[in-house]
């Protein structure tokens, strides 16, 4: 290796190495402005109806028929804003004791030999595709709850197979928060003689709290926002439920129904509800994160 | 051995991590060509030291250096100094062997060609040359295209030193190298490092004081003093050994403390 | 891992220990068994009508007939833009985040709290979204071009963190042995952290090629319901999920055939996933020996 050869490596590193943190940082920038430019996309989309329509006439008009503009039309958001909580909330209100009981019996019941596959299946559970569920739930869920309360179609439905699609986050977070809890606090309770119960509801969950709280409020994210599967069990009459065997229609079916043919001051009414999810979904995400940087600090 | 002509100079050197000293206050001349030990107990800045000369300090976190470093005309914290170059000149050796997980001939292809050599021939020169002389040559020469990771803990050090000595450094740094291998390896890699006398400038960390004695012409001691470490005491080897100045100095190589 | 040095020690004792156990025992049978049911309707309904042909065939009469030979091509069109563009985006930010950000720095903590929001962005927000930017806005239209855009934006944050912990998990011996020999950042990057991350650049892809395949309410006004072969990008095509869809809620008697596309979507799912986790499994088990 001869010295003369270092000066003109020394530059083609040092270029090369700048180009490489530029486009790096470059890739950054990119990505982190995905969000802002869908935040951007969906206010610029809704202005047209936030100005025409204004935000009050989506909770006070009398209905929703939306398709003959601004002046005429009605837009009323609140039914779809119920089937929307509605379903989340009673998917979260079913799925959080499966999900919690999930993990336990991975963590501890389960001889090692069931845990494994069962961890498996829960895995598989949560890569089954959104439409392959709302489809089981058209064909089969739907005729057996017809059986007994027609339509069939219902907030019941919606509420079921939502409950199944977020089980397995629940399930993940409440197993890897269990994993977590220092064994000094389990031979502890042990050492004092405590049953198998007792220290599970006295120091196993309570120190498992916040992870599991991540995780259902995360699972609550996925809900309120997930579209194929309510669109295809809920029946999508936009109509306030009077029990859960009524159809409900909520705001990403509604998108999902009316986005094909919607124009003009229609068309930004779908955006404001898309830019409803966004806000809701969004608050729900970042408290998730406070919880966690909470743990974190305390 | 006169102290005539440094190479590496360092002048009024500090690191702290955060608002943490780990040393301060270092100013040392290393002679050219010679062994130098720097010595103390564990947590006195000797690593965090030696990372202020080829100024892999850049990479630690958090980390902010003061003072001054010279080797050579090179002045190593000056903003226009090319740090590539600068690491060429200085190789490091770590206390656990470090072989990238590569075949042995990447291992040692990877460095010569960033650094330049394009011909193959060349490189095949420079690798069997320098697995030869940390006495590698022999036992690996016919699985060059094994994996390193499937080195014993002394072969995998050695192939670092081939590594590092293929760049033909000015400057050697190892930091405890023996300290993580069995005693043969061990003493196989004391009788390296003592074969590199008069061709390669050599700082060596260690915690082993009789290994010290056995291989080093200088010795730096450093001691922690008010929550940052210090150069207590430098000098010949003979002289810090046999007749030290400072009383902490005579205390830890007298084996009373530390 | 199962916890049962820890968990045997604990004693089960008692009618609340019992019922407890009874109940856990019982959510878990619930779980397995409508797991079970539904992979048997797939199964049942779906088996007898997947052939050559019908992976092959075009659809006949709206989809009840004939097969998904345009779909399959059109999914693989739409996951090939998703991944192309995704990839090297995804990738650059995971190094940047990686390695040339600390923990303390602020520009790095935006891009990860703006991913943490986009990871949890509704499915159909995407889909406005892409609509409006991808289709109307860039001129795009209901394009393939247009649905795998929006596909790319969606799965950025699941390529991302994999990404990101792979290279967390290479020690960091490589960067200080690779600096030390003067080695610059970017030959440290090609040679010796990207080859030791990718068990989990691989979980990434995996975890994104799932997650896009399995998108339908994204793709419906960005890449569209046409059911023909595309003959480019810039042609609208339907995928097996949006096919589902549709042949599930719009066609009347297209369920067998929805049965069998799903079951199709879901065998391709489960293989990626069983390969992927066995091949980190090998590559992993590699690394380890060291
Ligand atoms: N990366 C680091 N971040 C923070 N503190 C460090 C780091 N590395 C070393 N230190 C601290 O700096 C001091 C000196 O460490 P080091 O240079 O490794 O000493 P030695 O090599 O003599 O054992 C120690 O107190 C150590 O805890
Ligand atoms: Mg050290």
């Amino acid at each position: 290796m001869s010295t003369a050869r270092r000066p003109s490596g020394r530059s083609r590193q040092w270029t090369s190495d700048r180009l490489l943190v530029w486009t790096l940082r470059g890739c950054g920038v990119l990505t982190g402005a995905v969000v802002a430019l869908i935040a951007v996309f969906l206010v610029v989309e809704s202005f047209g109806a936030l100005s025409g329509v204004g935000l009050l006439r989506f909770f006070s008009d009398p209905s929703w028929h939306p398709s003959a503009g601004a002046a005429e039309g009605t837009f009323n958001l609140v039914p779809m804003l119920l089937g929307t909580l509605l379903t989340a909330a009673g998917a979260v209100l079913v799925a959080t004791p499966l999900g919690l009981f999930s993990a336990l019996f991975c963590r501890v019941y389960a001889p090692t030999a069931v845990a494994r596959p069962y961890r498996r299946l829960i895995e598989l559970l949560a890569g089954i595709p959104s439409v392959v569920y709302g489809f089981w739930g058209l064909v089969v869920l739907v005729p057996l709850i017809a059986r007994f309360r027609p339509p069939g179609a219902s907030l019941l439905a919606g509420v079921l197979i939502l409950a199944l699609m977020i089980l397995p986050t629940i399930a993940l977070a409440a197993d890897a928060a269990l994993s977590g809890v220092p064994r000094r606090y389990l031979r502890g309770a042990a050492a004092l003689g405590l049953g198998r119960w007792a220290t599970l509801s006295g120091v196993a969950l309570p120190a498992a709290r916040s992870g599991i709280a991540t995780g259902v409020i995360l699972a609550a994210g996925r809900a309120l926002g997930e579209t194929m599967a309510v669109l295809m069990v809920c029946g999508n009459v936009v109509e306030m439920p009077a029990s859960v065997f009524d159809p409900v229609r909520t705001l990403t079916a509604n998108i999902a129904l009316e986005m094909a043919y919607a124009v003009g001051d229609h068309r930004s009414a779908l955006f404001v509800s898309g830019l409803f999810l966004l806000v809701l979904v969004s608050g729900l995400v970042l408290a998730a994160e406070s919880i966690e940087r909470r743990k974190v600090v305390g | 051995m006169k102290n005539a002509h440094p190479l590496v100079q360092t002048e009024a050197l500090g690191l702290h991590y955060g608002r943490k000293p780990a040393f301060l206050d270092v100013s040392l001349a290393v002679p050219r060509g010679a062994i130098t030990a720097v010595i103390g107990p564990s947590g006195c800045g000797k690593s965090s030291f030696l990372a202020c000369i080829n100024r892999l300090s850049d990479l630690l976190p958090r980390c902010r250096v003061e003072g001054s470093v010279r080797i050579g005309e090179t002045e190593v914290f000056d903003p226009g100094t090319d740090v590539v170059a600068l690491r060429r000149r200085v190789g490091m050796i770590f206390q656990k062997p470090n072989p990238f997980p590569l075949s042995i001939r990447r291992n040692l292809e990877l460095p010569l060609k960033e650094h330049g050599m394009r011909g193959r021939a060349e490189r095949d020169a420079v690798i069997e040359r320098t697995l030869t002389d940390v006495g590698l040559w022999q036992e690996v020469h016919d699985r060059l295209d094994a994996s390193a990771l499937g080195l014993s803990g002394g072969q995998q050090q050695r192939l670092c030193l081939a590594r590092a000595l293929a760049l033909e450094p000015e400057v050697v740094l190892l930091d405890e190298p023996c300290s993580a291998l069995d005693p043969i390896s061990s003493g196989v890699v004391e009788d390296l490092i003592v074969s590199l006398r008069g061709r390669y400038t050599v700082v060596v960390v260690t915690h082993n004081l009789a290994q010290a004695r056995r291989i080093a012409d200088r010795v730096a001691f450093f001691w922690v003093q008010d929550g940052a470490g210090r150069l207590i005491e430098e000098g010949e080897a003979d002289q810090v050994f046999g007749d030290p100045r400072d009383e902490l100095t005579a205390a830890y190589v007298g084996g009373a403390r530390g | 891992m199962v916890d049962h040095e820890m968990w045997g020690s604990t004693p089960a004792r008692g009618r609340t220990d019992r019922l407890v156990a009874a109940v856990v025992w019982l959510a878990a049978t619930v779980v397995t068994a409508v797991f079970l049911w539904i992979l048997a309707d797939l199964l049942r309904h779906g088996a007898g009508q997947i052939s050559w042909t019908f992976l092959t065939a075009a659809p006949a009469s709206a989809g009840r007939a004939g097969g998904i030979g345009p779909i399959l091509v059109s999914t693989a069109w739409i996951l090939a833009v998703c991944l192309a563009v995704a990839l090297p985006l995804g990738l650059g930010t995971a190094v940047l985040l990686a390695e040339l950000t600390s923990a303390e720095d602020a520009f790095g903590r935006l891009v990860r709290r703006s991913l943490d929001v986009l990871a949890g962005v509704p499915s159909i927000v995407f889909g406005l979204f892409g609509n409006a930017l991808f289709c109307v806005y860039l001129g795009l239209g209901f394009s393939i071009l247009s649905g795998g855009l929006t596909l790319a934006c969606m799965v950025l944050p699941i390529l991302i963190r994999s990404a990101e912990e792979g290279l967390r998990a290479v020690p960091d011996e490589y960067r200080l042995g690779g600096a030390a020999l003067g080695l610059s950042r970017g030959k440290i990057l090609l040679h010796l952290l990207l080859p030791a991350a990718v068990p989990g650049l691989i979980v990434g892809v995996v975890l994104g090629f799932g997650r896009a395949i399995a998108e339908t309410a994204a793709l419906i006004f960005t890449s569209g319901y046409v059911d023909r072969m595309p003959g480019s990008v810039h042609d609208s095509g339907r995928a097996l999920s949006i096919h589902i869809y549709d042949l599930g809620v719009n066609i009347p008697g297209g369920e067998t055939n929805a049965y069998a596309t799903a079951l199709v979507l879901v065998a391709i799912l489960l293989l990626t996933n069983t390969a992927a986790s066995l091949l980190g499994d090998r590559l992993r088990g590699r690394h380890a020996e060291s």
